[in-house]
């Protein structure tokens, strides 16, 4: 177990090393910041001046090296922007992002598992269908579409609710129901499809045969079993929290994380940027080592050692 | 013998394709049947669809009558005491027939529960000494094992001990060692003897080896192609065989005892429920078949005193 936990963590490390180079890379080779910030009619010699402040005139591989010490003392560098600390300025989004991505969350969890696990119960009904059709349709509609068209319904025919912004609760229902939906639809076919797998197993068979109700036999031994490849879905949403909510909140002009990362981008205010996603890939990785915490104690087949 | 199980014209269809094509069977109490016939015969079906164990898919009709009781189209409630309390039934693979996520005492108390209103510390003690009965050694440890961590012998002891819990009147053994090797099957096969003269039991033992029939069962019914096509007294049976495909499947026997011969196979193989010939469903295979079994199919009729056969050439 100890092995096992080892071998994740160092994989996980690798992860945002890979992650946090990637980006590094792409981010120098896509514009120079300068240019965008100074504007092109700035003096040649505040350009080079900005460049030297910030260490764009050296070779990009020392660029990365300092980049990369800096990282390990936990300097993750100034917006280019405005010059406050990169980590202060997207950790001030967290929260209003998180406002959307929970709830979203639990939306999904809350739609998509019953949904999945009834159509899986009720193979080829015509509830199955329906909800696999809305599931279908929940994740092929970009969100982007989605939000316009609860925007266009909700806010400019019907009224009932604000377009965007952060004024009260009922800012917030829009944006949840556009991130929850298509999270939903995922959820309830990956559900669907592992308790089908599940099942069709024989030891449901064996279940049955021994006199165990049907309702007890889908609590006590469908679903343990098919909880495990769920885990593995909800773990990958519960990774997103931070950045999944990109194209939502552009649509609903929400202040969060996303907004944050798209303005910087448009900048190329590298410190924030890099700061984001660094931030992200943490997250996904760390979701993905409590999923894997979470097999061992869902399936003893994975549990190392005990007898 | 008090007739315990009488199944009557079962038929059981799946997506349009008749799979049993009425079958007739009986098991009196405490007796061991044996069922044979190749692999896609029927066997489990039939057993299955008694249980009401098929999926929603299969069309059932006929009948299956426990103690004079209708269990086919019976409320779930009522099967689910039947289920386990009086029929239990173990299965091929006991690795996969087995929840891979709870422990195997759990997995038999969940029975003790359901039929013997046992719980806690009561149940715990009757998983073990059942665990005891069916030679699983350090009984008291291995009832915390899960299923992943037994070999498949000790995994098909642990589906004999969970089929005993519900203190069954009749055993369905479908093919109980197919999966495992020789001398576990051996070890498997006399427990079941064993348990069957100690508790009373009514045993139907399901095999596609005649040999392993032959030593268990007083009596045995050959099915092919959906039907039972002869029924009779173990030691009938192999002295006189009266239908074709029973001569050609005791000849395809290896004999263990004698000089060593070439085993003569049935040619061909057994018809898919969707390509079933008009008449006997051996027709094809049959190497002594006349225009009479292309044009229907042979009754199952009495050809000696508790010998009955589906042949028209048998009697
Ligand atoms: N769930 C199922 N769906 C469709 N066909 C089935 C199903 N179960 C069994 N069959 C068919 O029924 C026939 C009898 O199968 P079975 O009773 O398992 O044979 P066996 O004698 O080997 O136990 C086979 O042709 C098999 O393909
Ligand atoms: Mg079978």
């Amino acid at each position: 177990m100890i092995r096992f936990l080892g071998l994740r963590l160092a994989r996980a490390m690798l992860t945002i090393v890979l992650v946090v180079t990637f980006a590094f890379v792409v981010l120098r080779m896509s514009g120079d910041p300068a240019m965008t910030i100074m504007s092109p009619e700035a003096p040649a010699e505040a350009i080079a001046a900005f460049r030297k402040a910030w260490g764009l005139d050296q070779p990009i591989w020392l660029q990365y090296l300092h980049y990369f010490g800096a990282i390990l003392q936990g300097e993750l560098g100034q917006s280019m922007r405005d010059g406050r600390p990169a980590l202060v300025l997207v950790v001030e989004r967290i929260p209003a992002t998180l406002l959307l991505t929970v709830p979203a969350l639990l939306l999904k969890i809350g739609l998509g598992l019953p949904a999945g696990i009834y159509a899986a119960l009720h193979r080829n009904s015509l509830a199955d269908r329906m909800v696999m059709a809305g599931a279908v349709a929940g994740f092929t509609v970009p969100s982007f579409v989605l939000g316009l068209l609860l925007v266009l319904l909700f806010a400019v025919q019907l009224g009932w609710l604000p377009s965007g912004g952060q004024e009260s609760w009922r800012s917030m229902i829009l944006p949840v129901i556009t991130l929850g939906l298509g999270g939903a639809g995922i959820l309830a076919r990956f559900t669907r499809s592992a308790m089908l797998e599940v099942l069709g197993q024989p030891y449901i068979r064996t279940a049955s045969a021994k006199g165990v109700p049907w309702a007890l036999v889908v609590r006590g031994h469908a679903l343990p079993n098919a909880a495990i490849p769920t885990v593995t879905i909800i773990g990958f949403m519960i990774g997103s929290l931070i950045a999944g909510a990109v194209v939502v909140e552009s649509v609903f002009s929400w202040p969060g994380v996303g907004r944050l990362l798209v303005v910087a981008v448009a900048n190329r205010d590298l410190a924030v940027v890099q700061c984001i996603l660094l931030l992200v890939a943490t997250t996904m990785v760390s979701a993905n080592l409590i999923v894997d915490l979470l097999y061992g104690v869902l399936d003893p087949r994975l549990r190392g050692g005990g007898h | 013998m008090a007739g315990l199980v009488s199944i009557r014209n079962l038929r059981v269809r799946f997506d349009g394709n008749e799979a049993l094509r009425g079958v007739d069977f009986d098991v009196a109490r405490g007796e061991a049947v044996g069922l044979v016939g190749e692999s896609g015969c029927g066997k489990s079906v039939t057993w299955l669809a008694a249980l009401g164990l098929l999926p929603g898919k299969a069309t059932i009709t006929g009948s299956v009558m426990l103690d004079g009781h209708e269990l086919l189209g019976a409320p779930a409630s009522q099967l689910d005491h039947v289920r386990g309390g009086r029929i239990a039934m173990i299965f091929q693979d006991p690795a996969s027939a087995l929840n891979p996520v709870h422990r195997v005492g759990r997995q038999v108390t969940e029975a003790l529960r359901l039929h013997r209103g046992m719980d806690g510390a009561a149940a715990r003690a009757e998983a073990r000494r059942l665990f005891d009965l069916v030679g699983i050694p350090d009984a008291g440890r291995r009832i915390e094992a899960y299923p992943h961590e037994m070999s498949g012998g000790q995994n098909q002891r642990v589906m004999i001990a969970m089929a005993l819990a519900g203190q069954p009147e009749l055993l369905i053994a479908d093919e109980p060692t197919t999966a495992l090797d020789a001398t576990i099957q051996a070890q498997i096969l006399d427990l079941l003897r064993r348990l069957q003269a100690e508790t009373g039991m009514a045993l139907v033992l399901i095999s596609h080896d005649l040999g392993v029939v032959a030593e268990m069962c007083t009596r045995v019914g050959v099915m092919y192609g959906g039907r039972i096509i002869e029924e009779a007294a173990e030691a009938d049976l192999f002295a006189r065989p009266g239908h074709p495909y029973t001569q050609g499947l005791l000849a395809a026997r290896p004999d263990m005892a004698g000089p060593r011969r070439r085993l003569e196979a049935i040619n061909g193989g057994v018809p898919e429920p969707w390509n079933f010939p008009p008449g006997c469903a051996f027709a094809p295979r049959c190497t002594v078949m006349t225009a009479a079994c292309d044009a229907e199919v042979p009754a199952l009729h009495t050809i000696a005193t508790g010998h009955r056969a589906a042949c028209w050439r048998a009697g």
